[in-house]
């Protein structure tokens, strides 16, 4: 899920200068506009290895850092069978973590490395995981509308150039199919519940839908790097045609559960054929990317307690492997 | 400084005998034992498969792209290796 | 009818120790020592919720006072849950989480591979099903035991110190009681004492192996399968996972 495009800096990329180098971009741009997928070993230019490696370590952060606010109500899920299924659906969140730092190392990159700026607070993540989840009808919202956004996010991933990125959508797009489901089933039947589940899904609504606008990343008059990247097709739709597609699915599914989308300006403009909405918060965004989020503090120190009470087991582990390696050499 | 991570190993999972192993992905794990565990936990939760393969990253050989001219294309203006290649008339049977 | 009453009991021991270990495995989410070992953690934890929820379905229904799944799980207090003692321990570190499930995948091991010639085939299906499930929590966990034991200098001093502290644990786990004993003579429940010795062979070849210690035998706590006396921790651990259930006593569908 969850390529905002947060941060545009890849650092300084050398243009192409000589004319064999212009000519190797040429070659490598028209194999882009033929459709071809890039994969690994392929020569790429330096921006385009760069970008995408920021774009797929942000989304492999989003996963694993997602995971946290749903985790909070594993231990209090009302019903086994939630439980069950918001344990399946984090679990995928992981295993989606997993494909994704994997196809980031296939352009030369460490996971170690990528983790590192993770826990140094150097790296983004999706600004969505910096809210708190206050109730279980967050856990549904979480599912209906932050997966919701991701799919729609991540369905047009699977063309992307690059091959392993795009492979790696392909089997997260079909894994996380019955994520928004379940979370529009948790909503549904707090909507038809009693008022005070009704409250509650109501409350959380009102509480997601505007971070939730926030995950597609900023208008594309601010986006830095959007023509460049659509012109690679590392991203295929921009930030706003995404934002208005989401706004026009998701209102009739919130009307058929009668719950009241939080915004006064929301209504149907049948010359565009879309729905018109009111300005997005966007300074709160820019506060919460720049690390004044409600959450953006505990999401970091559980990563990095973790990290950290893990290593003395990641290096138990190598040290067995090393003494078994020259066990069996010496037998 | 970043943390000495477990080793790569690449992953390849038969779906259902018949047919090949097929490359799905890799992971880290600290031994081939363990990889072969954690590529179950990761690539087969929806029942992909019946078989796992776990290989070091670092014992693949790979091919080189700037090799893909002379490696591949020499194969290319052989049709005489294609049965359709040939003319044979209609009439002749069992061929 | 008391016979039914007696096996509800049994299902319930069953049930609540997959559930009690599933709620402290699910604890570890985000916490892992490293993400493929959370995905593997998490798929366990799966597991165990899914035992936990056939046990329990089963119990509720033998009952017939309509309770499910649910009920069971979410509106019993500490009175009447009839876990071990041992899944209701906090986690510690993973030498210690690692080393419970260890120890108590090695037991269900046993107890499902006998529970499938039980004369309840409903149960026998059951335990069928959860063995091969069990046998991948047992394997898992005891490459585990051995790594941690067999590895750095730290690793083995926390592993020997994890079995030291959970050993007075499993006692309890052979230790028959009434109710264990009815079951036996019922033909649904296996002799616990005859389930000891595949148990001591697979713990032994393990700890062998990872050059651990088997901790003396020594004094035993019981009173968890029983309701007899349950560990402090279990009410907290209720208190978290029935909190909704709990709060909003009127809703009737989650």
């Amino acid at each position: 899920m969850y390529t905002q495009g947060l941060d545009g800096k890849i650092g300084p990329v050398r243009e192409a200068e000589t004319a064999e180098e212009k000519e190797r971009e040429a070659r490598f741009q028209a194999r882009i506009d033929a459709e071809e997928r890039i994969e690994p070993n392929d020569w790429m230019p330096e921006g385009y290895r760069r970008t995408l490696i920021r774009q797929i370590s942000q989304h492999a952060h989003s996963e694993i850092v997602g995971m946290l606010p749903e985790g909070n109500w594993v231990t209090r899920a009302p019903t086994l069978r939630r439980k069950a299924i918001l344990l399946a659906k984090i679990q995928d969140e992981a295993g989606h973590g997993l494909y994704l730092y994997s196809a980031c190392e296939t352009l030369g990159v460490e996971r170690a490395e990528l983790v590192e700026q993770l826990l140094a607070g150097k790296a983004k993540y999706s600004s969505i995981f910096n809210y708190p989840t206050l109730t279980w009808a967050d856990v549904g919202m979480i599912g209906w509308l932050v997966d919701g956004a991701a799919i729609m996010n991540q369905v047009p991933l699977q063309r992307c150039s690059y091959g392993p990125y795009a492979r790696a959508m392909v089997r997260i797009c079909k894994e996380e199919s019955f994520h928004q489901r379940q979370g529009y089933e948790i909503v549904m039947t707090l909507a038809q519940g009693t008022p005070e589940q009704r409250r509650m899904a109501q409350e959380s609504l009102d509480r997601w839908w505007w971070p939730a606008l926030m995950m597609f990343g900023p208008p594309d008059s601010d986006s830095v790097h959007t023509a460049q990247s659509m012109k690679w097709k590392i991203k295929r739709v921009t930030n706003d045609e995404l934002r208005q597609k989401f706004v026009d699915v998701t209102v009739p599914q919130a009307e058929r559960l009668g719950l009241r989308i939080p915004d006064p300006q929301l209504r149907w403009n049948p010359e565009r054929g879309h729905y018109d909405f009111g300005p997005v918060p966007w300074d709160e965004f820019w506060r919460v990317i720049a690390g004044e989020g409600p959450c953006n503090r505990e999401r970091l120190e559980q990563r990095r307690r973790a990290h950290e009470e893990g290593r003395w087991v990641r290096e138990a582990a190598l040290a067995h492997a090393e003494k078994r390696r020259l066990r069996d050499r010496a037998a | 400084m970043a943390d000495k991570d477990w080793p790569l190993y690449e992953i390849f999972i038969r779906p259902r005998n018949g047919l090949a192993h097929r490359h799905v992905g890799s992971l880290h794990a600290p031994d081939g034992e363990m990889a072969i565990e954690m590529a179950r936990d990761l690539y087969t939760r929806r029942g992909e498969g019946n078989s796992i393969w776990a290989v070091p990253a670092v014992a693949i050989a790979v091919s080189s792209p700037d090799d893909k001219a002379s490696l591949f294309e020499p194969a290319e203006d052989k049709e005489y290796r294609y049965p359709t290649h040939y003319t044979i008339p209609s009439d002749v049977k069992n061929m | 009818m008391a016979e039914d009453r007696a096996r509800f009991e049994y299902l319930l021991r069953l049930g609540d120790n997959s559930l009690i270990l599933g709620h402290r495995l699910s604890e570890m989410l985000g916490n892992a020592p490293a993400l493929e070992e959370e995905m593997a953690l998490v798929n366990v934890a799966l597991d165990l919720i899914g035992q936990a929820r056939l046990f329990l379905g089963y119990a509720g229904e033998l009952e017939g006072a309509g309770r499910d799944e649910d009920a069971l799980a979410y509106r019993r207090d500490v009175l009447d849950y009839r876990c071990a003692l041992i899944v209701e321990l906090p986690n510690g570190d993973f030498a210690h989480a690692i080393g419970r499930l260890f120890l108590i995948s090695a037991f269900d091991f046993e107890l499902y591979g006998a529970l499938r010639e039980s004369a309840d085939r409903r149960l026998a299906a059951i335990a069928e099903k959860s063995l091969k499930e069990v046998t991948y929590h047992l394997r898992h966990a005891g490459e585990w035991v051995i790594r941690l034991g067999d590895g750095t200098e730290e690793s083995h001093r926390r592993m020997q110190k994890a079995l030291e502290d959970l050993w007075m644990y499993t006692g309890e786990l052979f230790t028959p009681d009434a109710l264990d004993e009815a079951m036996r003579e019922a033909g649904i429940a296996p002799d616990l004492a005859r389930l000891r010795e595949g148990w001591d062979r697979r713990v032994d070849a393990v700890l062998r192996e990872a050059t651990l210690t088997r901790p003396a035998e020594g004094w035993m706590q019981s009173g968890g399968k029983d309701g007899r006396m349950h560990t402090e921790h279990l009410g907290y651990i209720l208190a978290e996972m029935q909190f909704l259930q709990r709060a909003y006593p009127d809703a009737r569908a989650w």
